[in-house]
């Protein structure tokens, strides 16, 4: 199972965990699997489309997913998701 | 051999004014880095500009091209959110013409940012570093619709900041080189990313183009939800090959060894951006991998990054704003 972290601002939506073992074979399916264990973080994490929300983050590791193959990034079991808000830089 | 003869040369005045001397900074190769034979990096060092950081150029352009469109009123205030070097840059370039500044800078930023600014008497507002820079953008941009008086560049959604990328730091870079495999560029507004990417893809599109982002700390995330998030206006991912995130902890670690392995004293985002380059350069079988210097080490002294060890450091790092 691969293991997504969950930023603070989405901690409420997970009962206050911090990170939660997830299966899926690619992006997509683990932050799925992630929303039906805490169906709360579904519609802040998605779309109605079914896409990620403009404003959340989502990285492979350590890499961005929307420059790598966005939901359908393969993803390992030893992977890690980080979820993160978009934070300004500058 | 004989010496040749060395005249004696009056000063020629090559530029007018200290905003005339932004730019054409150096390129400096980075043997000590380079992971193998064949892979060759080099450091753009932007803290060569006059106030110390590449947003130098961005601060001029936005303020000429607003000149040259009337946008901007002879002594009218200038606001801009600002995580301080841009701020810093603007201070400097609108004290020379007359223009009033303030900006809004996040609380958390390191003493010098704010002594920088009131040196150049920009007038300071903080926002809640909590709230990192999604911050600072808020509260200027309420201040702005509020007041229509003011100016607001807005470097996140000015096209004027890419555009002295693409103009200027792309350029300068392709004038030295004759290939370029990789640029990595840290991602703060995405004007340095956006305007060399454009640029240097025109000259060759299998140039990868990098990102190296801050990872904040937990105790900088300080938004009530997921909606606070913040999107410059002027990124575009689809310029991008890669976008890498860098701890504030990896950041340090980089930054303390560009200054040991290369004798650079560059600022806390430039050990990120040189982390991210390195990376590249060790997929690559051969090539030139650029990246740019932010700005130099001088306003993070503070910090305790360049003399303290990490350990010494750990407790502060979740909630230091470095870029």
């Amino acid at each position: 199972m691969s293991t997504v972290k969950i930023p603070p601002v989405l901690r409420s939506s997970t009962g206050g965990e911090k990170e939660i073992a997830a299966d899926g074979s690619n992006v997509g399916e683990v932050l799925r699997e992630l929303a039906s264990q805490h169906p709360d973080t579904e519609r802040q994490l998605f779309a109605e489309d079914g896409q990620l929300n403009r404003y959340v983050n989502v990285y492979l590791n350590d890499e961005d997913v929307r420059v790598l193959q966005d939901l359908e990034t393969p993803v390992r079991p030893t992977d890690t998701l980080v979820i993160l808000p978009a934070m300004a830089g500058g | 051999m004989i010496e040749p003869r060395l005249d004696n040369r009056p000063c020629g005045g090559k530029y007018a004014d200290i905003v005339a001397a932004i730019g054409h900074t150096p390129l400096v190769e980075l043997r000590r880095l380079s992971p193998k034979p064949g892979v060759r990096i080099y450091a753009k060092l932007e803290s060569y500009n006059p106030t110390g950081s590449v947003k130098d150029r961005v601060a001029k352009a936005m303020i000429e091209d607003a000149e040259s469109r009337g946008a901007i009123r002879p002594g009218q205030t200038i606001l801009e959110p600002t995580s301080g070097n841009t701020g810093i840059s603007l201070g400097m370039i609108c004290s020379r013409k007359g223009y009033p500044l303030k900006v809004v800078m996040p609380d958390n930023v390191t003493e010098e940012r704010t002594q920088l600014l009131r040196m150049y008497g920009a007038e300071i507002v903080y926002s809640p570093g909590a709230q990192g820079s999604n911050g600072a953008v808020a509260r200027a941009l309420e201040m702005a619709e509020a007041d229509p008086s003011y100016y607001m560049p807005y470097q996140y959604g000015n096209q004027a900041n890419p555009l002295a990328h693409y103009n200027g730091t792309a350029v300068e870079i392709l004038e030295e080189l004759d290939d370029v495999a990789a640029f990595v560029g840290g991602l703060g507004t995405g004007g340095t990313l956006m305007g060399c990417a454009r640029r240097l893809k025109e000259e060759n599109a299998d140039i990868q183009i990098v990102a190296a982002e801050p990872l904040q700390g937990e105790l900088v995330q300080g938004l009530r939800s997921l909606e606070d998030g913040y999107i410059p206006p002027i990124l575009d991912l689809s310029l991008l090959d890669r976008k890498i995130f860098v701890s504030n902890r990896d950041a340090v670690v980089w930054t303390k060894k560009l200054l040991a392995d290369e004798g650079m004293f560059a600022g806390v985002s430039s050990g990120a951006v040189a982390s991210i380059a390195v990376r590249v350069a060790a997929e690559l079988d051969e090539g030139n991998v650029v990246f740019v210097v932010p700005d130099d080490g001088w306003k993070y002294l503070s910090s305790g990054v360049y003399t303290k060890s990490l350990e010494e450091l750990e407790g502060s790092l979740e909630s230091a704003s470095f870029w």
